[in-house]
């Protein structure tokens, strides 16, 4: 790939960074996995792509943030996307702000989640490398919070459902994936659901419903018979 | 610093293994041999573990050096298994911990044993084992349900797709082989990726296999794989780790434990059902 230079090797892919048709452009290359047999990456790698790309467009089609899709290349196992310049991973975030910041950034996570569930779109991955703060100024500061977007990315294991137990199974899997990273998650998750409930009231009860089943289900596995 | 015993005997195999702090203090063990297909039966292997059982803890006592008092924690497999032998040896390990006044954790054992039921295959030395050999002979792949969600796996569509076709895929002309082989493949598969999930978002660079399939040739050598492709470090653990047995028990109890899991008295029961894709690993850095 000319002109692309290798910017991380993620779980799933190689992260590149270039121009196409002279925008800044991510390039993710699902390279070929040799732990794995032939066939089944071969299969994994073209589900994986289509998820993506249709949940990119449908998050786009209901108004939710997302790097718009330049070009999907089946052959090369690569999805050529917009590249956001200005970005923080919410991982790296959490990390450098401080609670009240992340309280209230937690709230406006809520409502995007609420927003994408509405859209009956399962992420499939919610972690905090998943989300993205870019600065709507085009600038490297990430000190106010009101200056920065928030941006899903990732939707490798998205799918389309309406379900609330899906949408309650989405939401545990983001606070275990929290919980389990950053010592502040019991002070955001709460907050998430928060902002997930003003949004979309009415849904809200039954998502959270099956969400405090599953988590159950999540603990009792553990412990009882 | 923990100390903790684990009691296994959710199969024709009966256990009971000290660690302390991941090292093995004792590791005894007593087998119920079946002609090769036939599977035990519940009742006998039952009584089996009930006939050598309090033996085989004051051996494992013995041979560990240490009092009860020195224990911190007890533990037994849950599940999954046969009914009988798994509630014979949870009885005992219910009463040991009351005796001793010691907390009691129940731990998940590997989805091998439920497997080799269905396509008839020996339990001797394990159902694991014998998977892995059959596999290597092996080389149509059928492709079966793959499941991950987020950093978790489940199993679950993979079992009841097996449980329901082995018979019709036997006929259409997949072997044994064949079915160990794309178990093995498509279950490793999973593991691999979830690890490697966390791998990234954990910014870790080093993995470590323990548990039942742990020893398993095929998986350390996908890990191995993986772990090349990002830069990564493998550490096997040695093969008295990776059998069913007492000790692997009482090191995921030690681990649990650490985690700061308990199991009030009421809930201390067996499920035959417990599945591998039912446990929180609440136990793993991730
Ligand atoms: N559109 C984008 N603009 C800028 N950076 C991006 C974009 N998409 C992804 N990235 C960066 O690349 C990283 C990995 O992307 P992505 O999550 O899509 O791949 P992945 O293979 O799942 O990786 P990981 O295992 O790290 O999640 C993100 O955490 C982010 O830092
Ligand atoms: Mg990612």
């Amino acid at each position: 790939m000319e002109g692309f230079e290798l910017i991380r090797q993620g779980a799933e892919a190689k992260l590149y960074k270039g121009l196409y048709l002279g925008k800044p452009t991510l390039a993710k290359e699902r390279f070929r996995k040799k732990y794995r047999h032939e066939n089944l990456d071969l299969f994994l790698t073209k589900e994986r792509m289509k998820a993506e790309n249709r949940a990119i467009v449908r998050c786009k089609a209901f108004g939710l943030r997302t790097p718009a899709i330049y070009l999907v290349d089946f052959n090369r196992r690569i999805i050529f996307m917009e590249y956001f310049e200005h970005n923080i991973v919410l991982k790296d975030f959490i990390e450098i702000s401080p609670v009240e910041v992340l309280t209230r950034l937690a709230v406006n996570i809520g409502e995007t989640l609420g927003k994408m569930h509405e859209s009956n779109i399962i992420h499939g991955d919610l972690t905090s490398s998943n989300m993205l703060l870019v600065n709507k100024n085009d600038v490297d500061s990430f000190d106010n919070l009101d200056d920065l977007s928030l941006v899903l990315i990732d939707f490798g294991l998205a799918y389309v459902e309406s379900s609330a137990e899906d949408k309650g199974v989405d939401l545990y899997v983001l606070e275990r994936a929290l919980s389990s990273t950053h010592s502040t998650a019991d002070r955001m998750f709460p907050k998430i659901l928060e902002g997930y409930q003003s949004y979309c009231p009415s849904e809200f009860k039954e998502v959270f419903n099956k969400y405090e089943e599953v988590r159950a289900r999540g603990r009792k596995r553990t412990m009882v018979g | 610093m923990v100390v903790a015993i684990g009691f296994e005997g959710s199969a024709n195999k009966l256990g009971i293994g000290i660690v302390k702090d991941g090292e093995i203090l004792s590791n005894c063990r007593r087998t119920y041999i079946t002609p090769p297909g036939e599977g035990f039966m519940p009742r006998e292997t039952a009584q089996h573990h009930r006939q050598n059982i309090l033996q085989l803890l004051k051996e494992s006592l013995e041979k560990s050096g240490l009092r009860p008092e020195d224990i911190d924690v007890i533990c037994y497999t849950k599940g999954p298994g046969m009914g009988a032998p798994l509630a014979m040896v949870a009885v005992v390990a219910r009463t040991v911990a009351q005796l001793w006044n010691k907390p009691l954790l129940g731990v998940n054992h590997c989805i091998g044993h439920r497997f080799a039921r269905v396509l008839k295959i020996s339990n001797d030395p394990s159902p694991g084992y014998n998977i892995e050999q059959l596999a290597k002979k092996g080389n149509k792949y059928l492709q079966l349900p793959y499941c991950v969600k987020g950093m978790d796996v489940s199993f679950s569509g993979i079992l009841t797709y097996m449980e329901e076709r082995t018979n019709s895929l036997l006929k259409a002309g997949y072997t044994a082989e064949d079915l160990c082989f794309s178990l093995q493949e498509t279950v490793f598969a999973m593991l691999v990726e979830t690890t490697e999930r966390a791998l990234a978002h954990c910014n870790s660079d080093e993995v470590l296999i323990v548990g039942g399939v742990g020893c398993n040739i095929r998986l350390q050598e996908m890990m191995g794989q993986m772990c090349a492709e990002r830069g990564a470090k493998l550490f096997a653990t040695d093969e008295r780790f990776c059998i069913d047995n007492g000790v692997m028990i009482a090191h995921t109890g030690a681990e649990m434990f650490k985690a700061g899991m308990k199991l009030p008295w009421i809930y201390s029961s067996i499920t035959q059902r417990y599945r591998t894709d039912e446990v929180e690993a609440a136990w793993r850095d991730d």
